[in-house]
C-alpha cells in the first residue's frame, strides 16, 4: 500500500515451515528490485530479511516479515509469537545457537544469523519477552537507486 | 581468471539438474558450505555454491545472494520440489559424481578461486 510516497508491505511466517521458509525475504526483495534500489542495497535488506525469517520458522510459532519503505530508508520488523531470547548478548555472540540438531542438519543454526544481520542493517534493535515474542527491527538508511 | 558456467560444467562432467538455458553465466568464483548462514554472509554474486545439502532453502539462498549456481555434491538425487524451486527462481543446479575435495581441486587447476566478499 502506497501513501505518501511511503510503502508498506506484511508477509506471514509459519513457525516450523521450512518449505515456506524465505518466501517472505523473497517477495520484499522483489519489491525493492521493482523499486529500483541499487543491487547491493537489496542484497543486503534481503540477507538481513531471510536471517530473521530463518529465525522465526527456527524458533517461534509464528510470526510476521513487515517493511516499510520511503524515499530515505528501508525499515524492516520480524515479529514473532515465540519463546522470547532469554539472553540477547548471547544470541548475538558469533557461533552461539539454540537450534535443535535436526535444524543443524539441514545447515541452519550456526549461531551467524543475527550477527550477519548486524552487518547488514545499518542499525538494529531486538526488543523480546520470555515466553511471549521478539521483534527484530532492521533500518537501511542511504538508500541508493539504480543508475537510470 | 574467469569462466563461465558451461565451461566447468564440460570440464567437470558435472550434470545439469536446472539451467541448460543458464550456462552462459560466468563465475566470479567458488565458496563451499554446507552452513546456509555461513553462505549468506560469505557468498558474492556470480559465485558457485558447493555443497550436499539438498533442500529448497539452497535455492532460496542462492537466489537471495545472485549466486551463479549450485554444485551438489555427495548427497542424495535430489527432491522434485528443489528441482522446482530452481526451475522457478531461475538458479542453475548441477551435480558431481566425485567427492568435493577433488571437484574444487580441479575447478582450482583450472583457474578458478574462491570467492572473496568485498
Amino acid at each position: 500500500m502506497v501513501d505518501n510516497g511511503v510503502l508498506d508491505v506484511a508477509y506471514p511466517v509459519v513457525g516450523g515451515d521450512f518449505g515456506q521458509a524465505g518466501e517472505g525475504a523473497s517477495k520484499l526483495k522483489r519489491v525493492l528490485q521493482q523499486i529500483g534500489l541499487a543491487p547491493s542495497m537489496v542484497r543486503r535488506i534481503a540477507v538481513a530479511s531471510y536471517e530473521a525469517e530463518l529465525n522465526i520458522v527456527i524458533h517461534a510459532f509464528s510470526g510476521m516479515l513487515k517493511a516499510k519503505i520511503t524515499a530515505s530508508k528501508v525499515e524492516v520488523w520480524a515479529e514473532d509469537q515465540g519463546p522470547g531470547i532469554p539472553n540477547v548478548e548471547l544470541a548475538m555472540t558469533e557461533g552461539y545457537s539454540t537450534a535443535p540438531d535436526h535444524i543443524r542438519a539441514l545447515g541452519f543454526g550456526a549461531g551467524l544469523g543475527l550477527p550477519n544481520i548486524r552487518r547488514n542493517a545499518d542499525a538494529m534493535e531486538i526488543t523480546t519477552a520470555l515466553g511471549t515474542g521478539t521483534t527484530v527491527y532492521m533500518a537501511f538508511s542511504n538508500v541508493v537507486r539504480k543508475e537510470q | 581468471m574467469t569462466m563461465n558456467l558451461k565451461q566447468i560444467v564440460e570440464s567437470l562432467g558435472l550434470r545439469v539438474l536446472v539451467g541448460g538455458d543458464l550456462l552462459d553465466r560466468m563465475v566470479s568464483g567458488g565458496y563451499v558450505s554446507d552452513m546456509l548462514s555461513d553462505v549468506l554472509a560469505n557468498g558474492t554474486v556470480d559465485c558457485l555454491w558447493i555443497t550436499r545439502q539438498s533442500h529448497q532453502n539452497v535455492i532460496a539462498v542462492a537466489s537471495l545472494l545472485g549466486l551463479a549456481g549450485v554444485i551438489l555434491v555427495n548427497c542424495p538425487e535430489p527432491a522434485p520440489a528443489l528441482v522446482e524451486k530452481a526451475k522457478e527462481e531461475g538458479v542453475a543446479l548441477l551435480m558431481y559424481e566425485g567427492t568435493t575435495f577433488e571437484l574444487v581441486g580441479t575447478m582450482y587447476e583450472e583457474g578458478l578461486r574462491g570467492c572473496k566478499r568485498a
